[in-house]
């Protein structure tokens, strides 16, 4: 029974990882049609200003919930008048240019840092469960990754800058004849996913050993789970995040983790060959 | 790196006297040593000191008069962590350079992608990396530590403190599995059992299933033979859910990427491992190698035990040179297998001529405050894995590395 | 079609390799021809069918890796040769027939086509285990394969293929390549499957099957990256899963949308320069390899994007200042419907 607890807790885990780390990418997707394929790199950007400024002697969780993000978040500012704003409406351009930023961050992070690994430890002990132990941070972890959904879920739905940036996807014609700049939002919206973005890497940071070739861990997984959640921003993620962290934690599990990373690429494979669109592009239509 | 190689060496060859820098003359007569490791790119960090050590060495040398009264040239590439340059830069040296002796590679795939353009140039082959032994060829010898020499001290030594039951992690490659088997295979002999044995490919960076796994099993102790910085992710998931409180570790792996630096005092306090070098060795060689390295190199941070292995390579060739009185390659071969050794940072290393591999010393090691601290230290283990499948004395024409079944 | 297609290929290709061993190494230039190669087989489905494959390093992983477990179990190199081409060729033919007759495409065929390839990329990865075995073949896991037969002179088996021998072999393949490909274009298959890119539902409504014609244009660009992939496994005598990586998918893609996609040269051109560019880098260690690429890519995409090579090509227009605009280089796969519900 415990043990059952105990594996009830890796796959929630599981699945908050999913949800941390694709909610950035699934912001900038989903409200912008522009796939950000340095995602990966800006978590690891997130990473680093943690444990940076954590060892430069800024409080954990300061380091984490608010340094990382909004060091990110400036950066996204940067990127968005930079690369983006010259590429909207053409995705395979935007993914192209981002790729791109994904290799010269990646290069950029080996020359400042160096080709080593770094990390911090974690700041909530573990605790027994039973005759088990279990890992705070994971608990943590999993807040902060509902924390974000419903932040998110609210933020759109019930604020009036939400009901803006809405509209403005919708129709950015009919959005500055009301008096907003489409150019504006799209800025503050880039912004808002880097943060997100910041805001997983810091949270990851001291689970993992960072280097600056990090972000390939994460980018392939976050990609998958926003393109097979679909348009769709929180419960597109929610809804693939959760199916493939139940299956890849399941697989893990019972045999090996590189079965488990196999069946989630199978998964959506499968996934993206029955409902080309994403799950959202079939049965959530028109949620956010 | 070919151009700036030549335009330097000249340059330390004109400037050589004023400061105080070994004589490195041009010329036809100098032993060509050929290093081919990766300095840049992923590997970079057991490289670069890797290349340092090749370099200390053949200055040492040259300091004492060279070989055979011939100064020692290095000729060296650096392969960029990518496999395929190896096959393209041993060509190189054998063909172009014309190299007397290659002194390279790191992982297995790298050894492996150039041992047989060595062997058919018959161009002598040091390989000075710890790895999971069996490779059987003649014209290679291999001073590194393999997986017997460790676990046949770390394993017995360690079940005597905690226990019986044993859980091993592995990286998901040829290293990770030959090591693997040899933990079973110790563990038996000493009356234990591995219960389970999990393998993870290299890039897989969390671990939390396989903590809930591993509790269920509830082991005595852990076994890690996990690689690279992913898997570093593994002794910090460990850490965060208490477990090290709860269940001790020992790794064959851990340190030589000085992963005891990056994780903290409450992190890796108390995890063991067995190596050949610590730089807390207490020996008069170990702190007079030691403050060679600092006074050459300004700090030993970087410094692993791969590098040591290289540094010792060099001086056992050196000492085979000496003693074949030639630079022929049968001839050295003869001579290192006719028994050589040499009193090294890590204690006393020959090696077997049956084998070609290296007879060492190792130490059991405890990790305690971010520093490798020796408990105990073990002369001269034989390279038992190897010579279990391998015997160059009966068959010299034999090239291959054999898959050790136990 | 001899004169327009067939002539320049051979008036230029061939002097080209006799001249080139005279300035560079032989073994660069092995390995860039490759590279060339693999780019032309992107160049080809995306840049003329619409086919933008994020993965089309899986092909070529594919025929390495084929080639090297052959030439493991069969102890000669020529067999292996022509399996290299086949199994990705059926490979793709078979995937591609799930994909196109699934309506994928877009970004949607990008993820697809980025996930086979990792699937392959952690399998490979994770195959160290004995129980992976394919004849005499161990798969290796990460450390990959070693030590396979590599190609002959097929009249003299003593005799191997390499450097300037590996290199004449390789360039020749690459002209001929190059040579079938303008013919194939020029053909009614060729020209249909340009129509399909330029307008899918008018290219179906006339008639065509585009979803068999996809497939087939899939599995030709498979295979002419399973041949990069037999050379390259033949210059590197040895194949490791990296050659499956996320990195080496990227890499084919920078030098096909930097040389110019919409034309058969410009992914050749563009292969060859920045293959010669990250082998110039590699030698140094003051700037990040990796920092370099990743600049030219985004500033291609921003301010070249539709290539090097169109852009001097209009360039030359341009200053003749007597052809219009040239041939329809603007590329339709770059360009995304915005969906109106989003």
């Amino acid at each position: 029974m415990d043990y059952a607890a105990v594996v009830g807790v890796e796959i929630f885990y599981a699945v908050a990882v999913l949800v941390l780390i694709s909610a950035g990418l699934a912001v900038i997707f989903g409200m912008m049609r522009v796939i950000n394929l340095a995602h990966g790199e800006f978590l690891t950007l997130g990473g680093y200003a943690a444990i940076v400024s954590h060892q430069a002697g800024v409080n954990i969780y300061l380091a984490m919930l608010v340094v990382a993000p909004l060091v990110v978040a400036v950066f996204g500012v940067l990127v968005e008048r930079l690369i983006i704003r010259w590429l909207y409406g053409r995705l395979i351009n935007t993914m192209l240019a981002t790729w791109g930023l994904s290799l010269a961050m990646m290069g950029a992070m080996t020359m400042i840092f160096g080709n080593t690994t770094t990390g911090i430890a974690t700041p909530i002990a573990g605790f027994t469960f039973g005759r088990y132990q279990l890992s705070g941070y994971n608990l943590f972890v999993i807040l902060m990754a509902i924390v974000v959904a419903v932040g998110l879920y609210l933020a759109l739905k019930t604020t009036r800058a939400g009901l803006i940036a809405r509209g403005a996807m919708q129709n950015a014609e009919m959005t500055s004849a009301f008096g907003y700049s489409p150019s504006r939002v799209y800025l503050i919206t880039f912004a808002a996913g880097s943060a997100l973005a910041g805001l997983a890497g810091g949270v990851m940071a001291p689970l993992v050993g960072l280097n600056p070739a990090s972000g390939a861990n994460y980018i392939a997984k976050a990609f998958i789970t926003v393109i097979a959640g679909g348009a769709s921003v929180v419960s597109g993620a929610l809804a693939s995040a959760g199916l493939f962290g139940v299956i890849s934690q399941t697989f893990t599990l019972l045999t090996t983790p590189a079965v488990g990373e196999i069946a989630l690429l199978v998964v959506a494979i499968i996934l993206l060959r029955l409902l080309p669109t994403g799950i959202t592009g079939r049965f959530f239509k028109g949620r956010v | 790196m070919k151009l700036n190689r030549r335009t330097l060496l000249k340059g330390a060859a004109a400037s050589a006297a004023s400061i105080a820098m070994p004589q490195v003359v041009m010329g036809a007569d100098n032993i060509k040593v050929g290093s081919i490791i990766d300095t840049s790119g992923i590997f970079d960090l057991y490289g670069k000191p890797m290349d340092k050590a090749v370099t200390l060495a053949i200055e040492e040398i040259n300091e004492s008069g060279g070989l055979l009264g011939r100064q020692l040239e290095k000729i060296d590439y650096d392969t960029q962590s990518d496999m395929a340059l190896y096959t393209q830069y041993a060509k190189k040296l054998t063909r172009s350079d014309k190299v007397d002796v290659v002194h390279g590679g790191i992982l297995s795939a790298s050894r492996e992608a150039i041992r047989p353009t060595l062997r058919k140039s018959k161009t002598l082959y040091f390989y000075n990396v710890q790895y999971e032994g069996g490779v059987c060829d003649r014209n290679i010898f291999c001073t590194g530590i393999t997986p017997a020499q460790q676990a046949e001290v770390l394993v017995p030594e360690t079940m005597e403190r905690w226990g019986k039951k044993i859980y091993t992690l592995a990286a998901d490659y040829n290293y990770g599995h030959i090591t693997a088997k040899w933990i079973q295979h110790y563990a038996k002999e000493n009356g234990g059992e591995v219960v389970q044995t999990d393998f993870f490919p290299l890039d897989v960076a969390d671990f939390g299933a396989t903590i809930a796994k591993i509790q269920d099993a509830a082991p005595d102790m852990i076994m890690s033979a996990l690689v690279g910085g992913a898997h570093l992710s593994f002794y910090r998931q460990w850490a965060a859910a208490g477990m090290n409180k709860k269940i001790p570790m020992a790794s064959t792996t851990m340190g030589v990427g000085n992963e005891h630096v990056v994780l903290t005092r409450e992190e890796g306090d108390g995890i063991m491992m067995v190596y050949s070098y610590s730089k807390e060795l207490d020996t008069p060689e170990n702190k007079a190698f030691l403050s060679k390295w600092d006074a050459r190199f300004g700090n030993s941070d970087d410094l692993h035990e791969l590098a040591v292995a290289t540094y010792q390579g060099m001086h056992l060739w050196a000492e085979g040179v000496r003693k074949a009185d030639s630079i022929d390659r049968e001839k050295v071969i003869e001579a290192l297998e006719s028994g050589v050794s040499f009193d090294a940072p890590t204690g006393k290393i020959s090696l077997d001529a049956k084998t070609h591999h290296a007879v060492t010393s190792v130490h059991l090691i405890e990790v305690g405050d971010q520093k490798m601290n020796v408990v105990k230290s073990f002369g001269e283990r034989q390279p038992v894995d190897t010579q279990g499948v391998c015997d160059l004395e009966a068959n010299p024409d034999d090239n291959q590395q054999y898959e050790i079944s136990i | 079609m001899f004169a327009r297609d067939v002539l320049p290929a051979l008036i230029i290709g061939v002097p080209a390799m006799f001249v080139l061993p005279m300035l560079f190494d032989a073994y660069t230039l092995t390995v860039l021809t490759a590279y060339a190669l693999l780019a032309l087989s992107l160049g080809f489905i995306w840049g003329f069918a619409g086919i933008l494959c994020f993965g089309q390093a899986a092909f070529f992983g594919l025929g390495a890796y084929s080639f090297a477990i052959a030439a493991l179990n069969m102890g000669s190199a020529w067999g292996p040769f022509f399996i290299a081409i086949l199994v990705p060729a059926v490979f793709a033919a078979v995937f591609g027939a799930l994909l196109f007759y699934g309506r994928l495409s877009d970004v949607y065929l990008a993820v697809v086509t980025l996930v086979m390839t990792l699937i392959l990329f952690k399998f490979m990865n994770s195959s160290a285990g004995e129980i992976y075995k394919l004849g005499d073949a161990r798969l290796g896991g990460y450390n990959g394969i070693p030590g396979f037969e590599t190609l002959t002179i097929p009249w003299d088996p003593g005799e191997y293929l390499y450097d300037e021998s590996l290199f004449y072999f390789a360039f020749g393949l690459l002209v001929l390549v190059y040579i079938l490909l303008r013919v194939l274009l020029k053909m009614p298959f060729g020209r249909a499957l340009v129509g399909i890119r330029e307008n899918e539902q008018r290219a179906e409504l006339m008639g065509y099957d585009i979803r068999l014609m996809k497939t087939i244009a899939f599995s030709i660009g498979a295979a002419i990256a399973g041949l990069a992939g037999c050379l390259f496994a033949n210059w590197a005598e040895i194949v490791t899963p990296a050659l499956f990586s996320l990195g080496q998918s990227a890499e084919i893609i920078i030098w096909v949308i930097v040389g110019g996609a919409g034309t058969l040269l410009g992914p050749v051109v563009g292969a060859a320069i920045l293959g010669y560019t990250k082998f110039l880098l590699g030698q140094q260690s003051l700037i990040d390899n990796t920092f370099v690429l990743g600049v030219i890519l985004i500033l291609a995409v921003l301010l070249l994007p539709q290539g090097i090579f169109p852009s001097l090509v209009r360039l030359w227009h341009w200053l003749l200042a007597r052809l219009p605009s040239a041939a329809p280089l603007r590329r339709r796969s770059g360009r995304s419907r915005r969906d109106k519900d989003v």
